[in-house]
């Protein structure tokens, strides 16, 4: 008989979306069409992984009571998985993908006995249902932490912010010796294939991001991880698995065993992905496996299919026990408290914490915020950066701009356009209210913050310099940078005059233009803090804001 | 066990020597001297190559692209719509491209400056995220007609290209001028990094600089700028356009500004200005934002004198002479031209408005 071909098509169909993925994530950046004119918007549907996560949309609920735009499509995963079980994980998450094919790799330590020993279903793939618990409870209590290891928010953090802007580097300086070559062949050849990459794959401009080493090491060691233990983080972590795991206890689909053709050659527990043991003589555990088909494919006797409305021995629901339950329970139950009673959120907010344009109030932004890194890699400017303790340990790889890297465009509201979960509301360019101008508008615009002179390093106020150049850059009308003329004496003592930069606070709406653009790079002149911030109703100046 | 074998081992390795022909230990040796040899060769070429690390050298021209004057024809002219009861009629589409045509008919037409298989570069200012209404950067459709022009007079390729200020992507797009000129088959190059080159411009506080590279490497550079208000300076009109050719830190050129636009107006001298008067900027500017701060004058000036034409047009619009404008004597000081317009041959044309 022949060999089943199911594990071909899983195959062909854990490629396509990973390719699909990739493209999604490439597409993840402004990329105006040839001859295209007025606003800009995302054509590609860039946020579709995200909106298929159930583990998303389920947080999202929790912690909004309601369901953010587009997350209903999350059914289209999770309605499924209560008829078939785990499909997701085995046939479409890139991420399984990714530790599947390093997996394969086969290693020396990895072959024969040690591989079917490290398959067979081991009670530390439980930790994922603690994780999953915790990471829900924490929801409840405002915190999306649990976005640090949903899989695609890692999958977009990781490559996004680190492994697609190294590859970037990487290509761009192999380019580099041809583009400059002494050979005008060779030298056209590099300009031309540099011009093609840079129509397709590559990025306008070369990207730099904070912790961006970190985040790339991090995700390799999940990789590498999955070289000695199948899918380790998929069994022990991934809390999106555990969920799914959890809704297929009732599928109607599952694994038969022929008792009588198992001859316990093990092959099946050799190329098992989701350690549920496969192999006949002791019972099947549904909600671990990922629906490889590997075993299907793989037993040499034909003994063991997928079917409907089988009735047979098999562990349903994951071994959690009371005490692990109790123990992911307590842990989101307390921590997001605790650290909520901490300051940095209700008192004492980080002075350079600024929120993309959008963003909802910081309470509501951590309740939303799944960390996943979209805004930071469409941002066209690379100013939207992930912070480390900027919004304290719970906000880790939470947005924040820098102003030093790069502004707010005027205009753009792409992340707001490309957040899945509404921590960032989407906006329209008219919204935002810069574009119209502060005057036209008849709402109130959005802003980030507010810009401060440091005037110890101003060129006109300390040095007897002109400069200005925050005035030219600020992009609002009338412009919130006022200028005066000045009598300075120089180093000579010689009278001069010069004109000196004020900020008008009712005018200034954060951008950060002004710090982007100042020549005092290291220690800018002027700088942006978040006070006055429009989302939040405390963090404010003046007492009539305009 | 292991022991015995070790030393059945050893016994083996000893005999081995002694077993290896004259002939192998001769290749042996040639291996090794080959080997040897070519490190060595490498080490002392490597050591021959040590200098210090400088950047490369900077290249050293400066770009004068000005044709041969023509006492028969103007050297400046203004053309206007009329203005009804003191306001300027709606905008209308076409209107800039009219106004460009009779600019360009006046001082004598296209071909005048434009040879065949020529490769021009359009210098227009794409600065802002900006749209055309907004006036910050110049008009679309002055653009797209300056390129057709330029085809008719059988350019070889025609380069639309500025070193935006905000994210270029986004200040091409939304200006309207790549889609704009392109339609009119023109190249639109965006400021990337790996086009710059350094340059030595020779100028009195501005030495090495990255300059975009199709300013480089133009036969023909035609600057289209906009009228606009500026904080610092008082106006930016088209010397202070050349700061679109440049990378590096632009930001610190505001320290000298009036000198930095001298070195860079002395640097590129262009075959013919031609200014977006169309929608003048006149407050809050160079980004502006707000209709509120955009007059509709409806006028192109051109001219080939790149200091007259800039005189005028500050004079024209903030009543501002070239003594509020230290940059303007300089510059005529320096050779580039003169302040004195009135002296100049003035064509001034008043098209009619089309009944709509």
């Amino acid at each position: 008989m022949a060999r089943s071909r199911l594990p071909l098509f899983r195959r062909i169909s854990q490629i396509f979306f990973l390719l699909l993925f990739i493209g999604l994530l490439i597409f993840t950046a402004l990329r105006p069409t040839p001859g295209a004119a007025g606003d800009i918007e995302m054509r590609a549907p860039v946020r579709l992984f995200f909106e298929w996560d159930p583990l998303v949309a389920l947080g999202n609920a929790l912690a909004s009571h309601s369901l953010y735009r587009g997350l209903l499509l999350s059914l289209v995963i999770l309605l499924p998985t209560l008829f078939l079980g785990r499909f997701f994980c085995g046939w479409i998450c890139p991420l399984g993908t990714l530790q599947q094919f390093v997996g394969s790799w086969h290693s020396e330590s990895k072959r024969g006995k040690r591989r079917i020993e490290s398959n067979r279903y081991k009670r530390w793939q439980t930790i994922k249902y603690v994780v999953l618990i915790a990471g829900l409870v924490a929801a409840f209590f405002g915190s999306m932490a649990i976005g640090w290891l949903d899989p695609f928010s890692l999958l977009v953090r990781s490559l996004g912010l680190s492994i697609l802007p190294a590859f970037n580097y990487a290509v761009r300086a192999s380019l580099w010796p041809f583009e400059h070559s002494h050979i005008a062949f060779v030298r056209s050849a590099g300009e031309d294939l540099h011009s093609a990459l840079q129509a397709t794959v590559l990025d306008f401009r070369q990207t730099h991001f904070q912790q961006g080493v970190f985040l790339g090491v991090l995700f390799v060691l999940i990789l590498v991880a999955s070289l000695r233990v199948t899918r380790l983080w998929c069994r022990s972590i991934c809390p999106l698995g555990a969920l799914l795991g959890a809704v297929s206890r009732w599928s109607v689909l599952g694994l038969h065993k022929d008792p009588v053709a198992c001859d316990r050659c093990n092959l099946c527990l050799l190329h098992c992905q989701g350690g549920d043991d496969p192999i006949g003589g002791v019972p099947w555990r549904k909600s671990e496996c990922v629906m490889c088909m590997n075993c299907v494919g793989s037993c040499p006797h034909s003994g063991i299919e997928f079917r409907f409305f089988r009735k047979e021995k098999e562990i349903l629901s994951p071994d959690l026990g009371r005490r692990r339950a109790v123990t992911g329970l307590a842990a989101g139950a307390v921590v997001v408290p605790l650290m909520r009673a901490n300051t940095g959120l209700g008192k004492d907010r980080n002075a350079r914490l600024l929120r993309p344009p959008g963003a909802l109030d910081e309470p509501d932004f951590l309740a939303r915020c799944i960390r996943c890194g979209e805004c930071m890699k469409v941002c066209p400017n690379n100013a939207l950066q992930p912070t480390l303790d900027q919004a304290g340990l719970a906000g880790l790889w939470t947005p924040t701009l820098v102003p030093r890297i790069g502004y707010c465009e005027p205009s753009c509201v792409l992340c707001s356009e490309v957040c899945p979960t509404g921590a960032i509301w989407q906006i329209t360019p008219r919204e935002k209210g810069w574009v119209v101008g502060v005057s036209q508008s008849n709402s109130r615009p959005v802003r980030l913050g507010t810009a401060f002179y440091d005037r110890g390093h101003c060129l006109p106020w300390a040095m007897a310099t002109e400069c200005i150049v925050c005035e030219e850059w600020c992009p609002v009308s009338p412009k919130a940078i006022y200028i005066l003329e000045a009598q300075v004496a120089d180093a000579s003592g010689k009278a001069k005059t010069l004109k000196q930069p004020y900020i008008d606070p009712g005018r200034c709406v954060g951008c950060g233009a002004c710090e982007y653009a100042c020549p005092i790079q290291d220690h800018p002149a002027v700088y942006v803090t978040s006070i006055g911030e429009s989302r939040s109703p405390s963090s404010q100046i003046l007492l009539n804001p305009k | 066990m292991s022991g015995d074998s070790d030393r059945k081992l050893n016994a083996e390795e000893a005999r081995l020597p002694a077993g290896m022909s004259r002939r192998e230990a001769l290749l042996e040796i040639l291996r090794l001297g080959g080997v040897a040899a070519g490190v060595g060769g490498a080490a002392f070429w490597l050591s021959e190559r040590n200098t210090k690390p400088v950047p490369a050298r900077p290249e050293q021209a400066r770009r004068d692209h000005r044709v041969a004057a023509d006492a028969q024809l103007p050297q400046m002219t203004v053309v206007y719509y009329p203005m009804e009861n003191g306001t300027a009629t709606a905008a209308r589409e076409g209107e800039p491209r009219a106004l460009v045509q009779q600019a360009l008919e006046n001082l004598g037409g296209i071909r005048r400056f434009i040879s065949r298989q020529d490769t021009v570069v359009l210098k227009p200012n794409i600065a802002w995220d900006r749209t055309p209404e907004q006036a910050a950067n110049t008009n679309p459709e002055l653009v797209a007609e300056v390129v057709r022009q330029c085809w008719q007079a059988g350019a070889r390729r025609v380069v639309v290209t500025d070193v935006s200020c905000n994210e270029p992507q986004r200040c091409f797009l939304r200006s309207g001028i790549q889609a704009a000129a392109r339609a009119e088959g023109a190249d639109v190059i965006l400021p990337e990094q790996r086009l710059f080159r350094e340059v030595n411009m020779n100028g009195i506080v501005l030495k090495d600089w990255p300059v975009f590279g199709p300013f480089l490497d133009a036969d023909k550079v035609i600057n289209l700028p906009i009228a606009k208000q500026h904080g610092l300076v008082g106006v930016t009109l088209g010397m202070k356009n050349w700061y679109g050719i440049l990378g590096g830190a632009r930001n610190r050129l505001h320290q000298q500004i009036h000198q930095s636009l001298v070195d860079l107006a002395n640097f590129m001298l262009p075959t013919l200005t031609i200014m977006d008067c169309y929608r003048v900027l006149l407050r809050n500017g160079p980004t502006g934002g707000d209709l509120e701060d955009v007059a509709l004058k409806k006028t192109v000036v051109a001219s080939t004198d790149p200091v007259a034409i800039d005189t005028y047009v500050a004079k024209a619009y903030w009543n501002l002479n070239p003594e509020d404008l230290p940059y303007l004597q300089m510059a005529a000081a320096r050779g580039l031209g003169t302040v004195d317009f009135e002296k100049l041959a003035v064509k001034i044309s008043r098209l009619s408005l089309k009944a709509s």
